[in-house]
């Protein structure tokens, strides 16, 4: 094992001389006055191979109406995306357009490495929350592309064997763990649900707004994970891991609750809308799976998220690329994405994405986004979603009450936002 | 004269010859090493524009319990994967002679070496599952109820030893058979002559004389096992969610925390102070081991 290892830090070294060496060559002039008829090519920087097709397609279609401006998509698979794009913008070398998450957003935009939008830019016409979401300290940057909501993905065969009935738009947390509790059967080594933790969009985050909670304070300098409701919004996954209703921690770490559902061991998962495709394609879900809306707690609530497109601050056709944002944010763009890929933030497209599949209830996915809250981000996201996981860790393996594992992230993340 | 001009000619000839590598060297290793020491001493955000904040990192360093989790694994890792280079004489011993398939064999034990860690993490995860794992379900057969071999914290660390153990044996079986064929055969013969059986031979002539070969292993193993990484991050997970696994207090090792903070917390001035630290520590082990080598390395 040994000398690899020691090769892939010598690797590190390289890159790291390499990124030097590339912010040497970029900083040359870039003095041109813009010509608006001269001929640009633009980068596209995603990450989803699955819409690259779709985003090939927009951007083709782009060249037509803007026959001076050609776009290439360029692909990096998620598992590098993220820190190939620091490299390329410490380097100077990012795309003239890219992908933006929620949990980077703010650390680009406070760096001032994404360009924001220019004076009228129209975000009216995608939810609100997302807008928001790409708002930091009063500018928009960039345009939504997608969106996705939280659901509970449930599997009709284990329901009909325990005679539970489906799940219904209104029920609450009682009845979830009602069905919960119901649908558990140690002997056939089937759980109620999965109270899975390395996925707070899906579970936490949805459950600590429910409960009425916060994660993080509006203004981004204060943790709400010493408030009493957001521990309760914890305390209804750790209850049901007390109550064995859950597969432990353990199991969890060796199969995920995704592959446990797919293989029949869990009857209600906790999903996004993007795990359509991965069911339908599920040799065993296909048939079995329906989705439902997110119980009610004090309130009802499901996190949203979407992707954003962004134009790089050091774009060398700024113009240009605003217009090609311009045009992914649009209609007609969005009706072509809601085709193949996921949910078009565009208001009003979305019913082509939810008609796809006539046996799901995909309306679920939309009919919440009027209840949807924000995705909880601040300037240096990742710092606290680490200490998340390192914190609650102890109290999903039992180690400690959840109160108290609260209270220590509260405190922790209470540092970190200090020196965002 | 014309002598001294030929060592001239000849000392530029040396110089032409070891250029590419020693402007390579410096350029991809011994710049970034310095770099690195002197990011270690900035705080340096996720898209460069350090500031100095002098030994500001070295202070947090030493009062982040991260830090010392990590090199209490790393250490227990780096010492109990010194195990295999015993077993690694072992093999090699059985394999150094004539026999049917000899090649076979060596190449079985070599395979693990030239598979990517990776997949060969990738395919451990699998064995190591606690309900549909191959170990597991063997277990069960003879009646044994197995933990979750790598999300358990009493059995995370060893698991992993496991892999590392099994995945360098095979190179160093390699280096090792190639020091045992550079043994003259004379020295065996007239041991024969002597009376003296193939244990004694093994005790008295091949492990003496294999002394050097197996000091460079242990150097390799020594500094390679305290770099542990890419099985710690597959058999964990990456990032964020690795934390996840209980037993990630016992499977953390300091290049996956130098990784944590580098690339994932954006905290890159104070992971620059960690290798920095690594650095430290395997300058220091590895002249302890030349130090220590004088009393069992023979060389002929």
């Amino acid at each position: 094992m040994g000398s690899r290892i020691f090769l892939n830090l010598k690797l590190f070294g390289t890159a790291l001389v390499a990124v030097g060496l590339t912010l040497t060559a970029c900083s040359g002039g870039d003095d041109k006055a813009a010509d608006p008829n001269e001929k640009v090519t633009l980068t596209y920087g995603v990450w989803d191979v699955n819409q690259q097709p779709a985003m090939q397609e927009l951007a083709t279609n782009f060249t037509k109406t803007h026959p001076n401006i050609t776009v290439q998509v360029q692909l990096t698979p998620w598992e590098g995306y993220w820190t190939k794009l620091k490299a390329a913008v410490t380097g100077g070398a990012a795309p003239d357009v890219f992908w933006m998450n929620g949990p980077n957003f703010q650390l680009y935009a406070s760096n001032k490495v994404i360009a924001p939008n220019p004076e009228g830019a129209d975000t009216s016409v995608y939810p609100k929350a997302l807008a928001d979401l790409y708002t930091f300290e009063g500018k928009s940057y960039g345009l939504p592309k997608d969106m996705d909501t939280i659901g509970v993905w449930y599997n009709k065969k284990l329901f009909d064997a325990k005679k539970v009935a489906y799940p219904k738009d209104g029920w609450t947390w009682a009845d979830f763990q009602d069905a919960a509790a119901k649908l558990t059967d140690a002997k056939a080594g089937v759980h109620g649900t999965a109270a899975e933790l390395t996925s707070f969009q899906e579970y936490q985050y949805n459950t600590i707004a429910q409960a009425g909670g916060y994660v993080i304070s509006p203004d981004g300098k204060k943790s709400g994970y010493d408030d009493p409701k957001t521990i309760a919004g914890l305390k209804f996954w750790t209850d049901l891991l007390d109550k064995k209703q859950s597969p432990d921690l353990k199991t969890m770490t060796d199969t995920t609750p995704l592959q446990l559902f797919e293989s029949g061991k869990i009857a209600m998962y906790w999903g996004g809308s993007w795990n359509v495709p991965e069911f339908m394609g599920n040799e065993y879900a296909k048939d079995k799976v329906d989705v439902a809306p997110l119980p009610k707690g004090e309130k009802q609530a499901t996190v949203i998220h979407g992707v954003a497109n962004v134009v790089g601050a050091k774009s060398e056709h700024p113009d240009q690329a605003w217009e090609f944002v311009k045009y992914l944010g649009s209609k007609e763009a969005a009706e072509i994405l809601g085709k193949t890929g996921p949910i078009p933030a565009y208001n009003g497209t979305q019913d082509a994405w939810a008609a796809k599949y006539p046996n799901l209830k995909l309306r679920t996915f939309l009919d919440s986004v009027s209840y949807a809250v924000p995705f909880p981000v601040s300037k240096n996201t990742a710092a606290w979603n680490e200490a998340e996981l390192t914190h609650l860790t102890k109290a999903w393996n039992g180690q400690q009450p959840v109160e108290q594992s609260s209270a220590e992230l509260a405190k922790a993340m209470n540092d970190l936002l200090a020196k965002e | 004269m014309a002598r001294r001009k030929d060592r001239a000619t000849e000392a530029l000839w040396a110089y032409a010859f070891i250029a590419p590598t020693a402007l390579g060297l410096g350029l991809f290793y011994l710049w970034p090493v310095l770099q690195t020491a002197y990011f270690s001493f900035t705080e340096w955000g996720a898209f460069g524009g350090h500031e100095w904040t002098g030994v500001d990192n070295y202070v947090r360093l030493v009062s982040d319990p991260e830090l010392g989790r990590a090199l209490v694994n790393t250490f227990t890792f780096t010492g109990l994967g010194l195990l295999s280079i015993p077993l690694a004489i072992v093999f090699a011993a059985l394999l150094n002679r004539k026999m049917r398939g000899v090649g076979v064999y060596r190449t079985l034990f070599f395979l693990p070496y030239v598979t990517m860690p990776v997949a060969v993490a990738m395919v451990w995860r699998w064995l190591y599952n606690g309900d549909y794992g191959l170990i597991n379900n063997a277990l069960a057969l003879v009646g044994v109820d197995g933990p979750n071999w790598i999300a358990d914290p009493d059995t995370a660390l060893y698991a992993v030893v496991v892999i590392g153990i099994w995945s360098s044996i095979g190179y160093n079986m390699i280096i090792l058979l190639a020091g045992m064929q550079s043994i003259p055969a004379d020295y065996y013969e007239a041991a024969a002559l002597d009376g003296a059986g193939p244990v004694r031979q093994f005790v008295r002539i091949t492990l003496p004389l294999l002394s050097p070969t197996a000091f460079f292993v242990s150097v390799i193993s020594v500094i390679g096992s305290l770099q542990l990484f890419d099985l710690v991050f597959v058999i964990a997970g990456s990032g964020a969610s690795a934390r996840a696994n209980p037993a990630f207090p016992r499977l953390q090792t300091v290049v996956q925390l130098f990784y944590d903070r580098a690339f994932v917390t954006n905290d890159r001035g104070y992971a620059a102070a960690i290798v920095m630290v690594l650095l430290l520590i395997i300058v220091i082990l590895t002249a302890v081991q030349f130090r220590l080598q004088r009393r069992w390395v023979h060389y002929a």
